[in-house]
């Protein structure tokens, strides 16, 4: 009951999300563009589906993983954990000591993106714009291990307490050099990537992340240093999907010597 | 029967084997590297259970009600011919997703947090509502600008490294005159601005103008929204700090 409760009000909220969206669309469509909606009532199904669809998702989420994997980013940063009893001081703290956190942050990291509603959005477009070239697993592949690599350099970050723009910008500057050599028609593509990663399913279990350890850690802030993972993980996937195209550029450039 | 219970069963089995991972990391962290159990084992299947039903509609939903209508109003527009009702949609359509955006409203609850603590507004609970507001507000308009300039990209074929290299270029810059405590929040904002519902919609009218444009590759010119959205918050709050 309670559960039935739980789902009727996160569907309301949604709708309450998606209301301007359709004002916005409605209002174009009978205003400025003056036709009827090609297949209305289909496309008002499917909007109740995504509406629907999204609310269960997120009560999926909040029931079952955010808890968890909140606790699990609490008690891996938890120096308890990281000491094992052992007796030290803040001094001695070494970056390495936090291992677990890094592996822990790069396999959340790509277990999330794999799942990310709006990453499944834009690689099945890719996959139809392309005509199958570029499939729906290997996008996804390729933008999730840009996410886990991010988010665990984003951790070694705050526990090294070194300046967040050293790292953007250095990312920036391997983006740049990337995009003179990559195949042209992934780069719009590979830029998009950088913005889906970080939505429903990411975001709160990131940043779950980086308060716990910008909390824990000695001498960080959790206002001012548990920002910017979210930034690791839109700019990493821009260099992995450049990545990917590159390799797969070099691959059938080899198994295929003459050019053509 | 057997054809229905395929259209059911398959992409029910398909959404969870998106969410696989997930359950494997979190398992295998559990029970083996912080050797706990795992609590409240029926609620975490109840909540698995609803993930992969939520998932597998959304992705009907998305293939029935999204893409069409991102589609369709880029092929109506491309028909009309009136390029400023299109940027006018563009610009309302950033800036009314976003405006709205949950996740905007907790990051800017937070940043203005942050511009209290470092002295930047007085630490009153008038104050950091108006930050709040002032940087939402920022935000919504930069993603509604961002939008407008990438459609108009599109229209005009312009190469979109110059335009995200040049964007880039000013994050640097700024970064070297923004105050610290801003930069933070600002390099995350980009990350915040595109919602679910957004990212399918933007992306199908994106590839829906390039490909109604003569001369348009929908892969090199239809993608691409989505990167302005995320790229000009960035310039845009730290702009903000700047200023307040």
């Amino acid at each position: 009951m309670e559960l039935l409760h739980l789902i009727w009000e996160t569907t309301l909220g949604t709708v309450r999300d998606v209301l301007p969206i359709a004002a916005i669309i409605f209002g174009f469509q009978l205003v400025v563009i003056r036709r009827p909606i090609p297949r209305l009532k289909e496309t008002l199904l499917g909007f109740a589906y995504v509406l629907v669809g999204l609310a269960l998702f997120l009560i999926g989420l909040e029931q079952a993983l955010f808890p968890l994997g909140k606790m699990m980013a609490h008690q891996l940063t938890d120096p308890a954990f990281i000491y094992e009893g052992v007796e030290r001081t803040a001094e001695a703290m070494h970056w390495w000591d936090y291992k677990w956190v890094y592996l822990f942050a790069a396999a959340i990291g790509f277990a999330t993106t794999v799942a990310e509603p709006s990453l499944i959005a834009v690689a099945i477009k890719a996959r139809e714009v392309s005509g199958g070239a570029i499939g729906v697993w290997g996008l996804r592949t390729a933008v999730a291990v840009g996410v886990a690599v991010g988010i665990a350099l984003g951790t070694f970050r705050i526990v090294t307490g070194t300046p967040l723009h050293y790292y953007i910008i250095a990312g920036y500057i391997v983006v740049i050099a990337q995009t003179v050599f990559a195949p042209r028609m992934i780069v719009a593509l590979a830029y998009d990537s950088g913005g889906v990663t970080t939505s429903t399913v990411t975001v709160p279990l990131v940043t779950a992340l980086g308060l716990g350890l910008a909390q824990t850690v000695p001498g960080r802030s959790a206002l001012l240093d548990g920002f910017g993972l979210i930034a690791f993980a839109s700019l990493f996937p821009i260099i992995t999907v450049l990545g990917y195209a590159q390799l797969s550029e070099w691959r059938a450039r080899r198994s295929n010597p003459t050019g053509e | 029967m057997q054809s229905v219970i395929q259209g059911i069963l398959r992409p029910l089995l398909e959404s969870f084997r998106d969410l696989a991972p997930i359950i494997v990391v979190i398992a295998v962290f559990q029970l083996l590297i912080l050797q706990e159990p795992i609590p409240n084992l029926g609620r975490i299947l109840t909540g698995t259970v609803l993930v992969v039903l939520g998932l597998t509609l959304f992705v009907r939903g998305l293939e029935l009600g999204l893409f069409p209508i991102g589609e369709n109003m880029a092929f109506a527009f491309a028909r009309k011919g009136s390029v400023f009702w299109l940027l006018a949609f563009a610009f309302a359509l950033g800036f009314g997703t976003t405006v709205a955006e949950p996740a905007l409203i907790a990051v800017a609850k937070e940043a203005a947090e942050v511009a209290a603590v470092g002295g930047m507004i007085a630490d009153t609970a008038s104050a950091r509502e108006d930050y709040a507001f002032g940087l939402r507000l920022t935000v919504a308009i930069s993603v509604g600008a961002a939008i407008l300039v990438g459609v108009l990209r599109i229209l005009m074929g312009w190469p979109i490294q110059y335009l995200i290299i040049g964007g880039y270029l000013a994050v640097v810059v700024m970064t070297g005159f923004a105050p610290e405590e801003i930069v933070g929040i600002a390099y995350d904002s980009g990350g915040v601005t595109t919602s679910t519902i957004t990212v399918p919609l933007v992306t199908a009218l994106g590839v829906g103008l390039a490909s109604s444009i003569k001369g348009r590759n929908p892969m090199v010119d239809g993608f691409g929204l989505i990167a302005f959205a995320s790229l000009t918050p960035m310039v845009f709050v730290m702009a903000y700090g700047m200023v307040i």
